[in-house]
């Protein structure tokens, strides 16, 4: 028979400092750890977000990202007419695309200069993606010198309002609208007329990808093979959706970070949890050696003991938890390393994270407590008694 | 030991190994307590009387000799079988209470029912029977911080018996306690031995004590002696 929770419940609420201390160091703990994983599935979010799995990105062989690979007007014209790409009003699903970057200051810090991705493409490439749509002003004109701007960036950088200009290949820029893509990467770039990009940019015919739609899995995987065996082309296609999962590896050293700042934490935590599991221990001789003498076992003893320091780290968890609710759905911008251009996404806390916290959180509890425990259902009932 | 016999000690010798000597605590008791005995023992601090307590209790193991409670010997007995036989049998009261502070009296004193097999509601009721028979049935609710010493030991008392054991042993159970509160302890004490059929062994320093007792005894140095004049 377990000894009832309700006498580790009331212990911790008799230990008020010594539990509210060892909890906020749990807490401190799963709250370092639950920062980093928002950040990281906000980021996941974020690119998954972007890449539809119909969706292939066709690059020059070897280059891991749009900025760094050349796509000529030839080869589009060999992939546009590829079996197996879907069909729009009678108009092959496929857009050829320029990406470069344009280099732009905080509004709020003119100082704070970062690099936003500026997509050059057609009509069809705005039609590709679905999940965009035009919240204010109007598209941009093709044969014009008109941008139109991502949610993540309208408004934070510089130049970035309706009527605004913004210097860019070879003169001024104006802003004629904003477009929102949902929590996808594409709210981070600014997107132009492709033709006019080209030349402003000096490429003439030679551009970054091509983006096509397959008209189903089979297909994909069919025009990804084609391409790829193609020796004529020398180009690969990759499916947009691995295309921008590859780019968590920008999320990399802040998790990495993380979780080393975490690990230590939570080693210290550990410790902090076996003090006060010690003293209480300690403190509760007496009434350890009666529930041994009204015959309570050594593993009642010991679960007795671990419950109460799970429970003080569960509730430190709970704390982290709602140390972190702050930080969900708040913008934030990280640089990408592979297209060297600064993405923005939304912290998202999940419940897959709390559960991941709380389940840390239990696992210091269980831990910390297992010493103070074990040497707690150790004790012999006759230890510390005076006349012998 | 015959069947009206509680407790039997033969030959008991317990001693206790130091790091350079041996302390003997009980040297070769020969002891018979029949039962619905109240039996007194007395003696110095340091005579052994706690042993012989923690020994009839099977808390504790003699160096040499037997230990029979109710017919079973206990000596033989291993800890889980002795834990089980020790919750039925056998009802503890400390000197210094020994209550969990952050338990009600009710739940105090239902502690020892929770390794029977009794419901929530049945554990209620003997606890409520218990603590009414030591006159506090009124005070179920009360931590042991909001006790008096001697309310606290009545509490005790009835945690002792909630289980309804044959034998209560008790420890010094007036030690921590003013004249008054020492009284009413031990006029429950010689109740449980009158009309509960107890058999009671308690170990004290306290001379009142000993005029509730039916025999008493007296320890030194770990040997059975006369009671000396001055008690």
């Amino acid at each position: 028979m377990l000894i009832p929770i309700t006498y580790n419940f009331r212990n911790l609420l008799v230990r008020k400092t010594t539990t509210i201390m060892t909890a906020l160091g749990v807490a401190l703990t799963v709250a370092v750890m639950l920062g980093v994983g928002t950040l990281v599935e906000g980021l996941r979010t974020s690119l998954v977000a972007g890449g539809d799995p119909l969706h292939l990105i066709v690059m020059r062989q070897g280059s891991t990202a749009e900025l760094v690979s050349i796509v000529s007007k030839e080869d589009f014209d060999v992939i546009k007419f590829s079996p197996g790409i879907a069909q729009l009003d009678g108009e092959p699903m496929a857009s050829h695309e320029v990406i470069s970057v344009v280099q732009l200051p905080l509004r709020d810090d003119p100082t704070s200069e970062a690099n936003v991705s500026v997509r050059g493409l057609a009509t069809m490439g705005i039609k590709l993606r679905h999940d965009v749509e035009l919240i204010e002003g109007r598209w941009f004109t093709p044969g014009k010198r008109e941008m139109v701007v991502g949610q993540g960036v309208h408004g934070k950088r510089a130049n970035t309002d309706i009527g605004e200009k913004i210097l860019y290949g070879r003169g001024d820029w104006e802003v004629v609208g904003v477009f929102s893509a949902g929590q996808s990467a594409f709210n981070s770039e600014i997107w132009v007329d492709v033709n006019l990009a080209g030349t402003d940019l000096g490429r003439g015919g030679s551009l970054s990808s091509v983006l096509v739609r397959a008209q189903d899995s089979a297909a994909a995987a069919a025009l990804q093979n084609l391409v790829g065996d193609d020796q004529r082309l020398g180009l690969e296609a990759e499916r947009e959706s691995e295309y921008y999962a590859k780019q968590m590896v920008s999320a990399d050293p802040v998790r990495y970070l993380g979780m080393f700042v975490a690990v230590i934490m939570a080693i210290g935590s550990c410790f902090a949890a076996m003090n006060t599991m010690f003293a209480a221990v300690a403190n509760r001789a007496p009434e350890i050696r009666i529930l041994r003498l009204l015959g309570f076992s050594r593993t009642s003893i010991l679960a007795s003991f671990m419950l109460e320091s799970v429970l003080l780290s569960l509730l430190g968890g709970l704390l982290g938890c709602v140390l972190v609710l702050p930080l969900n759905g708040l913008e934030g911008r990280i640089g990408n390393f592979m297209t060297f251009a600064e993405s923005t996404f939304q912290f998202r806390l999940t419940l897959d994270y709390v559960v991941g916290g709380l389940i840390f959180a239990a696992t210091m509890g269980v831990m910390g407590g297992l010493l103070p425990a074990w040497l707690a259902a150790r004790r012999e009932v006759l230890q510390s008694l005076g006349d012998r | 030991m015959s069947a009206s016999t509680a407790v039997s000690l033969k030959g008991v010798l317990k001693e206790y190994q130091r790091a350079d000597y041996s302390v003997r605590a009980l040297d070769h008791i020969t002891l018979d307590i029949p039962s619905g005995q109240f039996f007194c023992l007395m003696g110095p601090s340091g005579s052994g009387k706690s042993t012989l307590l923690h020994l009839v209790a099977g808390i504790d193991r003699p160096t040499d000799g037997t230990v029979e409670v109710l017919g079973s010997a206990i000596g033989e007995m291993d800890d889980r079988s002795l834990a089980r036989w020790r919750s039925q049998n056998i009802g503890y009261i400390f000197q210094s209470f020994n209550l969990v502070p952050v338990m009600t009296a009710a739940e105090n004193v239902e502690l020892p029912l929770l390794l029977t097999h009794l419901s929530k509601k049945e554990r209620r009721e003997r606890a409520r029977s218990a603590l009414e028979i030591v006159g506090l049935g009124d005070r179920m609710g009360h931590r042991p911080q909001q006790l008096s010493g001697g309310q606290e030991q009545r509490v005790a008392i009835a945690r002792a018996i909630v289980t309804d054991p044959s034998i209560i042993l008790a420890d010094e159970p007036t030690g921590e306690l003013d004249a008054q509160s020492a009284t009413d302890v031990l006029t429950i004490l010689e109740t449980l031995n009158a009309n509960h059929a107890k058999t009671i062994i308690m170990v004290t320093h306290d001379p009142r004590a000993r005029q509730y007792a039916k025999e008493s005894r007296y320890l030194d140095k770990g040997k059975m002696t006369e009671m000396p004049e001055i008690q």
